[in-house]
C-alpha cells in the first residue's frame, strides 16, 4: 500500500525566525493590518510503501528525527493518507 | 603532521585549507573525497567551507550522511584533532559532534567581510598558544552562521570554557554591533567536551598570509603544530 506523508516543519516558537520576521515586515509595509506573526517553514511530501498507515507514519517520523527536521530548532507534524 | 581535508560535492574552500596546511604550514596533506571510508591515517581532519550538497534541506544536513563521516566521527570520538570551518562547522553540528544549531543570519544577508574575534579559552589544542583576550582579524563568508543553542547548553559551554572565539570590534569589545549574524552571546567558535573538535564560522585559512589582508588565522594552525609536537595525536 502506498501512503502520501505530508511533513510540516516549522521553526520552534522560542526560536528567532528572521525569514518570518522579514515577511511580516513586508506585509506590514503593504498595509495589511492585524498580522501578529509569520513563521516560515518547510512542507515536504514523502511517498512511502508500507503495510499500513501506522507503519508509514512510524517510518516517516523516524526520517524526521534523523534527517528531515532539526530537533533543536524545528517542530514537525505529519499527516498520512492513502496515495 | 598528516592533515586530511575532506571534500564534499559543493565544498569550495578545500584548496584554501590544502594550501595553508601544505604550503604555509608544511604539513603532509591528503585530499579525501567524501565517498572515502578512511582518512589516510590523518592526525588532523579539516572539514572545509562551501555549500556541501547545495545546502539542500539544511546546511550540512545531507553531508553528515556521506560515507566519510563515519570515519570522521570515529576519528573525533577517539580524540583525533578535527576542525570544521564555516560549512564544516555546520556539518559537525549536524553530525552531533558539536552542540547547537546554525540558523539564518538575523540580517538575512550573506555576510562576506573581515571581522574581529576575541580568544575566549586557551584550553584547547587550537588556542593553547594564544592569550585570552587576544583579538584576531579573520574573514567570514556565510548566510547561515547565526549560532543558537538552548540556554542550558550555552551555560554549559561557558562553564566548561568551551567557547573558543566571540565576535568583537577591532578594540576587542564584545558588542551587539560587532555581531555579524545574530549568534547568541556573539559566539563564533566552540570546542567539543573532549576539546579535540573545533567548529568556527570565520575562516582562519583565508587569513594565514599577510598578502590576504591578515595572517592572524595562521596562529590557530601554529597552535596545532605546537600541540602536535608536544602531545602527538
Amino acid at each position: 500500500m502506498q501512503y502520501r506523508c505530508e511533513v510540516y516543519i516549522q521553526p520552534r516558537a522560542d526560536i528567532l525566525d528572521p525569514q518570518g520576521d522579514a515577511v511580516k515586515n513586508a506585509l506590514d509595509n503593504l498595509a495589511f493590518t492585524g498580522v501578529e506573526e509569520v513563521k516560515v517553514g518547510k512542507y515536504l511530501t514523502v511517498l512511502v510503501e508500507a503495510a499500513n498507515a501506522d507503519a508509514a507514519r512510524e517510518s516517516v517520523d523516524e526520517m524526521c528525527r534523523k534527517l528531515l527536521a532539526n530537533p533543536i530548532t524545528e517542530d514537525y507534524e505529519l499527516k498520512v493518507s492513502e496515495a | 603532521m598528516k592533515v586530511a581535508v575532506v571534500i564534499f560535492p559543493g565544498s569550495n574552500c578545500d584548496h584554501d585549507a590544502l594550501h595553508v596546511a601544505g604550503t604555509v604550514m608544511g604539513w603532509d596533506v591528503i585530499p579525501v573525497w567524501h565517498e572515502s571510508a578512511e582518512l589516510g591515517g590523518a592526525d588532523l581532519v579539516i572539514l572545509p567551507g562551501g555549500f556541501s550538497y547545495g545546502d539542500y534541506l539544511r546546511c550540512g544536513a545531507i553531508a553528515r550522511f556521506s560515507p566519510v563521516m563515519d570515519a570522521v566521527t570515529t576519528h573525533a570520538n577517539k580524540g583525533g584533532l578535527t576542525m570544521g570551518i564555516c560549512n564544516g562547522f555546520q556539518v559537525l553540528i549536524e553530525a552531533g559532534l558539536l552542540p547547537g544549531a546554525l540558523l539564518n543570519n538575523n540580517s538575512l544577508e550573506f555576510r562576506c567581510k573581515f571581522v574581529h574575534l576575541k580568544v575566549q579559552t586557551t584550553e584547547s589544542p587550537f588556542t593553547r598558544e594564544l592569550e585570552i583576550g587576544d583579538v584576531m582579524k579573520v574573514p567570514i563568508a556565510h548566510g547561515e552562521g547565526n549560532y543558537f543553542a538552548p540556554p542550558d547548553v550555552v551555560k554549559q559551554l561557558n562553564d566548561e570554557r568551551r567557547i573558543a572565539f566571540r565576535y568583537c570590534d577591532e578594540n576587542g569589545k564584545i558588542l551587539p554591533e560587532a555581531n555579524p549574524n545574530g549568534s547568541v552571546e556573539n559566539i563564533a567558535g566552540i570546542v567539543s567536551d573532549g576539546r579535540n573538535v573545533l567548529g568556527m564560522m570565520p575562516h582562519p585559512e583565508r587569513a594565514s598570509e599577510e598578502v590576504l589582508g591578515s595572517a592572524d588565522g595562521k596562529r590557530v594552525f601554529e597552535c596545532l603544530s605546537a600541540a602536535y609536537a608536544d602531545v602527538g595525536w
